[in-house]
């Protein structure tokens, strides 16, 4: 396994906070009935940041808007190219989905095939009006035809870099870093 | 938490396998579980794979249940009953084998007669091995699906108290279920008709009774294995209605074991033999539970050991 060295500091705790408002407020210009929404957070990050921007409507709307998690192991297409798989989290998707526009969540956009096989195993819930994709950084170096609809940040990188997103919850912080490979 | 991973070909028994790998088993099958829930009950996890059910001895709920987990994985599946296979003409198990792994299979889940029939071919085959059942030797997922439920059940493993009660020298059920419970830190308790309990029993970390009452007086769950009459009639018990008086779990036996036990029972179950109608059916009982977990288990261990495959090559 290759060694990172922390590059640079991208978003902070603020940033990271006004990004989700921004992206909470694009979600609720184009869909203003948050009765017709329902998030869906792709394990592990998204799925904290879905609860966030779940927390955001509710402030702004004063609405409940219902939240589900996705685990796409079973529906990579590449389990057996990468080694040993990593330990498998809750798909919970508590409600029905059909005629419903689902916010897919993501921390990080990169060969697209993540929102691939989330895609796919949404589709096996049910027949949603519409599914839009919301990240918090887009980093390039899309490997299918695949684009997000709210983006955080945009952040071009090379293919020695990776883009890593720390979540209070999970990791003791907001922010986002470039790492580089070391040589 | 470590991170552990799954890195073994096949699944042969319990024996083999640390806590962790069992863990893991068992928090796999968890996000399994969901996938039965939904309308389109399939994943594409193992498209394109192939499992290839080969049977020496008659079952029909271990095999159907490996059958549904494979097609929620999406694999395809393939029933060898050996009564219309070329093993009637003679060929061996190992032949038999190298004939499936050239047919491209991926994954051939055997039971077999014989204890350590399927460790041979695994060590034959490049291709995945699943244990479903080896003479009195082992039956890894029996014993995982009732570990799952009794973890969903109450929480965790680590200090229960399980009975296993019934044919315990014939049961590969029993002895996977010692191996899964004691590795998890349980605390096993064997219980049988003296001549049919086999010596040194108590090597594998349990306690060994013939009251039945004993047995189940503190338990926090009682295992309850078919008496197999068919296999050995000569140390079995005089007859069914002496054994369910002396051993049968009844509700009466069941008021002065812990109010809330649990009852399983890995089937076919023979009422009024090793239990009672009352308890099959009644609020204790997670007979039927069990089933519905098996087909999670399953999908777990097809899906890690296709795994494993993998990392091997």
């Amino acid at each position: 396994m290759a060694n990172f060295n922390e590059k640079s500091k991208i978003l902070n705790p603020e940033d990271i906070r006004r990004c989700l408002y921004r992206l909470t407020h694009e979600i609720l210009e184009k869909t203003s009935d948050p009765k017709e929404l329902v998030l869906i957070g792709i394990q592990t990050r998204g799925v904290h940041l879905a609860c966030r921007i779940k927390e955001i409507i509710k402030e702004l709307e004063k609405a409940e808007v219902p939240l589900g998690t996705l685990d796409i192991t079973f529906y990579r297409d590449d389990l057996t190219a990468v080694g040993p798989a990593p330990l498998v989290k809750e798909t919970a998707i508590n409600f029905d989905i059909t005629d419903k526009v689902v916010i897919l969540i993501d921390d990080v956009l990169f060969s697209g095939r993540t929102i691939r096989a989330a895609l796919d195993q949404i589709m096996d819930f049910g027949r949603p009006r519409r599914v839009e994709l919301l990240v918090l950084v887009d980093r390039g170096h899309r490997e299918l035809p695949i684009r997000a609809d709210f983006v955080g940040k945009n952040i071009p990188t090379s293919d020695k870099e990776q883009v890593e997103v720390r979540l209070k919850e999970i990791d003791g912080k907001d922010e986002v870093v470039i790492l580089e490979k070391s040589s | 938490m470590k991170a552990i991973t799954w890195e073994k070909k096949d699944l042969l028994g319990l024996e083999d396998l640390s806590k962790e790998e069992i863990e893991l088993i068992l928090s796999t099958a968890e996000s399994f579980k969901e996938v039965s829930t939904r309308d389109i009950k399939k994943v594409p996890a193992l498209r394109g794979k192939t499992v290839l059910n080969l049977f020496y001895e008659p079952s029909t709920r271990t095999r159907v249940s490996f059958e549904v987990a494979a097609k929620r994985l999406s694999a395809d599946v393939i029933n060898i009953a050996v009564e219309s296979s070329s093993v009637k003409k003679g060929e061996t198990l190992v032949d038999t084998g190298r004939n499936i792994q050239a047919l491209k299979a991926d994954i051939v889940v055997v039971r077999h007669g014989s204890s350590g029939a399927p460790a041979m071919l695994a060590q034959h085959l490049d291709i995945s091995v699943v244990n479903a059942g080896d003479g009195w030797h082992e039956h890894p997922t029996q014993a995982l699906l009732d570990i799952f439920t009794l973890k969903e059940k109450i929480g965790h493993i680590e200090g229960l108290k399980v009975a296993i009660v019934g044919d315990i020298a014939h049961s590969r059920v029993a002895r996977s279920n010692i191996w899964g419970l004691t590795k998890l830190g349980a605390k096993v308790t064997v219980c049988a008709p003296a001549l049919i309990i086999p010596p040194a029993m108590e090597e594998l970390g349990v306690v060994v009774t013939n009251n039945i009452d004993e047995a189940i007086e503190e338990a926090d769950a009682v295992n309850v294995l078919r008496m197999q009459f068919e296999r050995d009639s000569e140390t079995a018990f005089p007859n069914h209605l002496a054994y369910f008086k002396e051993f049968g779990i009844t509700e009466e036996r069941l008021k002065k074991a812990k109010k809330d036990i649990i009852v399983m029972h890995p089937g076919p179950i023979n009422r009024g033999i090793e239990i009672s109608s009352e308890v099959a059916d009644g609020p204790s009982s997670v007979i039927l539970e069990q089933v519905t977990n098996g087909i999670a288990v399953r999908m777990a261990v097809l899906f890690l050991v296709a795994q494993g495959q993998e990392i091997k090559k």
